[in-house]
């Protein structure tokens, strides 16, 4: 394998496996991420979210499966040239000055000594910390040092960009600023990996998703696939179940009460259903029309999902 | 691996704690030095030989090497004892780690730095300490760099000690264990020579294994050799007596002891490098 090719995917597991004694943290893990693009992984605590970051750095090894990362078996050491990393426990040496700590990692990366300053420079403007290249470390807000991590894992441009809760120290404003930043890696073609379990920043960001849990994945595919088609409800009166025949060309038409449910059905599509009910003498009272966010389906699939034997019941705080 | 050796001198040169101790040692050697000046103008007062000056400078040379020896041991096993675990707790080790560092040269890498700022930290000290004695009192070891370097040698024993540990245990934890396995090995020694000049040999197999497993004893009888002058050692060498005192040592330590020391340190290693691969981050 020579994990150089830049067809391979960013990222490919299958049935990864990862027992903690008794604990079984990953029970048959598969996904694929693929270069270019913004992948989200999404799961509740103690779902394997960090787990699998630490099996595809090298950082624990699985107990069974396994699967490349830029076309090299997990932890290969020349792929880890080309991984940016923010870890979600994101601490830096306190008596490095910012700039410093990048050029550190520039220099275990192999970046050449004359392109150390100005990549650190380059970077600290981006996540914004331009203006504190020179201040020491341990002198940074927790955010600060959230914004510094994420500029370590920039390093020498890499490939594949793992972050691990990149906005949990950060303000709304820092927020927005990391949303650009994960596009602009995507842009030049680096996989974006994000684990992450806050819905609207994957929504705004993610080109698919995964929804992990325990240990496994329980949904995953580009984010229209994974919330479902879009739906339309009428609060209506003057309608009954013998008349549904009549909306069948919107979509399937259900009455839930006094909701006349149409799923799947186009936005376009309402003002049309809207003409009809009334040309009928049905009386309309509410017409929504949208699909589920990610934060219900989320919870819709994570509340079906049930633990297979051998994992915990619950979900531990913290994360593994 | 020079990378993290850096970093890591980098690190214990930019923390305090390194310039404390290097403040504490000025102020050792400042009081060492006044007071051996003192005592030799004691001893001139009380019109003492040369001989007998130069005598009692060397014992309280190894008497205050003793107390060095001590602090060098604690500042080894203090400096070790963090160097893995308190990375590993933080999460400085993962961002490493993650890296292409293998995790043998990040071992490896922070045993050197500490290892050279130890080395550092012990010839410097030692070296002021023996000039301004010898300024002051004409006393000068039969030789510089072999206390020296004995003495270097058994912080580094204690520092590899305390980064095994900190493969697995806390900072406190692994600093705790080494002080104990220090002031151990150098009570099994005195035991060991004890029992060696009474004839007991069960009792002098106690310092032989005390020191095949924690060699800083028999290195310190390095220290003390090193310090001695000849005439001492031509006066007490062949009493069995003499030779059960801590601060008397007969003969420098055997070649095959001291290859032992490098092997031992070397094994120390390989055994924190295994653990530390092993271990799940």
């Amino acid at each position: 394998m020579s994990g150089d090719s830049s067809s391979t995917p960013a990222i490919e597991v299958a049935d990864l496996r990862k027992q903690y004694r008794r604990v079984e943290a990953l029970a048959g893990l598969s996904m694929t991420v693929r270069r270019g693009e913004v992948f989200g992984f999404l799961g509740p605590n103690g779902a394997g979210k960090t787990t699998t970051v630490k099996l595809l750095l090298g950082l624990a090894r699985p107990t069974a499966g396994g699967g490349t990362v830029l076309g090299a078996p997990l932890g290969d050491l020349r792929a880890r040239r080309r991984i940016g990393y923010l870890p979600e426990l994101f601490r830096y040496q306190p008596w490095l000055r910012a700039r410093e700590v990048l050029a550190l990692h520039g220099e275990l990366i192999g970046l050449p000594r004359a392109r150390r300053r100005a990549a650190a420079a380059e970077i600290l403007e981006l996540v914004g910390l331009g203006d504190r290249s020179d201040d020491l470390v341990g002198r940074f807000s927790k955010g600060m040092q959230q914004r510094l991590g994420l500029g370590v894992a920039l390093v020498g441009d890499p490939d594949l960009v793992i972050l691990d809760e990149p906005t949990s120290a950060l303000d709304p404003i820092g927020r927005v600023d990391v949303r650009g930043i994960i596009r602009h890696a995507r842009d030049r073609g680096a996989g974006v990996f994000l684990n992450s379990h806050l819905l609207s920043e994957v929504e705004q960001v993610c080109d698919r998703v995964a929804i992990v849990d325990h240990g496994r994945v329980i949904a995953s595919g580009r984010l229209d696939d994974v919330l479902g088609h879009s739906e339309t409800q009428a609060r209506v009166t003057g309608l009954s179940a013998a008349d549904l025949g009549a909306f069948e060309p919107f979509g399937h038409p259900t009455l839930e009460g006094d909701r006349l449910v149409i799923r799947p059905m186009a936005d376009d599509r309402v003002p049309d259903l809207v003409s009809l009910l009334v040309s009928m003498g049905v009386r309309v009272h509410e017409v929504r029309s949208g699909r589920s966010s990610l934060e219900q389906r989320f919870v819709e699939l994570v509340s079906r999902d049930s633990p297979p034997a051998g994992t915990p019941s619950s979900h531990p705080e913290g994360g593994r | 691996m020079i990378t993290i050796a850096v970093l890591t001198i980098g690190e214990a040169a930019r923390r305090r704690v390194l310039w404390v101790l290097v403040g504490l040692a000025v102020v050792a050697v400042a009081l060492t030095t006044w007071g051996a000046d003192r005592l030799v103008a004691l001893l001139h007062e009380q019109g003492q030989p040369e001989i007998q000056v130069k005598l009692v400078i060397s014992q309280v040379l190894i008497f205050i090497a003793f107390q060095f020896t001590f602090v060098l041991a604690m500042t080894a096993a203090f400096l070790g004892s963090p160097a893995i675990a308190s990375d590993i707790e933080s999460g400085v080790a993962q961002a490493l780690l993650a890296r292409p560092l293998r995790r043998s040269a990040y071992l490896l890498g922070r045993w050197l730095g500490l290892a050279a700022v130890v080395v550092a930290y012990a010839a410097g000290s030692a070296l002021l300490a023996l000039a301004a004695v010898a300024w002051v009192s004409g006393y000068t070891p039969p030789s510089l760099v072999s206390p020296v370097a004995y003495l270097a040698f058994q912080a580094i024993v204690l520092m590899t000690l305390a980064i095994l540990l900190s493969t697995r245990l806390s900072p406190i934890a692994g600093g705790a264990i080494c002080v104990v396995a220090y002031g151990l090995s150098w009570m099994s020694g005195v035991l060991g020579d004890i029992g060696a000049a009474l004839g007991a040999s069960g009792v002098a197999a106690i310092g032989d294994v005390g020191r095949v497993l924690l060699p800083t004893d028999g290195l310190w009888r390095g220290v003390v050799y090193g310090l001695e002058p000849g005439i001492l050692v031509g006066a007490l060498g062949g009493q069995p007596v003499a030779r059960a005192n801590p601060f008397f040592a007969a003969e420098p330590p055997h070649p095959l002891f001291v290859a032992w020391a490098v092997a031992w340190v070397a094994l120390i290693l390989l055994i924190a490098i295994g653990q530390l691969r092993r271990r799940e981050l």
